[in-house]
């Protein structure tokens, strides 16, 4: 199981925006360990938020997204008190979802 | 005359075509379009969703550093003005795989997205948003590369 996320939400002007750091490798699957072996790809394919249960955002990423991804996202009319949960999922099926509340 | 390198481009615009019509069997199941991020080129990956060749666009912007000194990570910002924006891609052109990142926009969220890639090499990002009526929009910028971390 993989490391919890920190994500942070914080409502400003009938916004919230969210900033989500998850613990990941993102392996190419381009790079060479020291035998010369092509280490294979090991990275996040699918990201999704939902905000109170309702998915608001979708996304799909290939291994160039950089190691340990940042996210930072603005979820329209969302306010103080609302709960933002974010999934991803990687491409050996492992998946991980943490909440945070808007603050 | 064909050489590999005609053979490989065009069974990669193929793929796209055949993505885009949901022709591959094994991946129209798959959420994860694996043809647009197999794509090597801008116009082929953004092909694979459907969408027309992007014109270039001052509403679609894209904002990156002028020179990173750590291709491994770069702060990219993502974002659009424009109306009915169905999804937003980041790409980096001479990457391995264009494809970075792509984001389903709904009705909840600001078209504006921040995130970091990873880059090989200096080359030029792109951000393309592709609209509910197939046609797409990019912005791009050129980003170099500090290789060997000295910062020079």
């Amino acid at each position: 199981m993989a490391d919890p996320m920190r994500i942070r939400a914080q409502a400003a002007g009938g916004n919230a925006t969210v900033r989500v750091l998850m613990a990941h490798e993102m392996e190419t699957g381009q790079r060479k360990d020291a035998s010369g072996k092509i280490i294979p790809a090991w990275h996040i394919t699918d990201v999704t938020a939902k905000l109170n249960g309702k998915t608001v955002l979708t996304a799909e990423w290939g291994p160039s997204v950089s190691k340990n991804p940042f996210l930072q996202f603005t979820i329209k009319g969302a306010k103080a008190g609302d709960k933002v949960a974010i999934s991803w999922k990687d491409n050996h099926n492992d998946t991980r979802t943490d909440e945070a509340t808007v603050s | 005359m064909q050489t590999r390198r005609d053979i490989l481009k065009r069974s990669a615009t193929v793929a796209g075509l055949l993505a885009a019509t949901g022709l591959f069997p094994q991946y129209a199941l798959a959420a994860w379009n694996k043809a647009a991020f197999d794509a090597k080129t801008v116009p082929d990956a953004v092909k694979a969703y459907g969408a027309a060749a992007p014109t270039e666009s001052k509403d679609v912007t894209i904002t990156a550093p002028d020179i990173a000194e750590n291709g491994a990570v770069v702060p990219m910002t993502i974002a659009t003005s424009l109306p009915n924006v169905k999804q937003l891609l980041l790409l980096v052109e001479k990457n391995p795989n264009s494809l970075t990142a792509k984001f389903d926009v709904t009705d909840s969220v600001e078209p504006n997205f921040v995130t970091r890639a990873k880059m090989g090499q200096s080359s030029d990002v792109y951000a393309v948003a592709i609209t509910a009526d197939g046609k797409s929009h990019f912005a791009k910028k050129e980003v170099k590369v500090t290789l060997g971390g000295c910062g020079g």
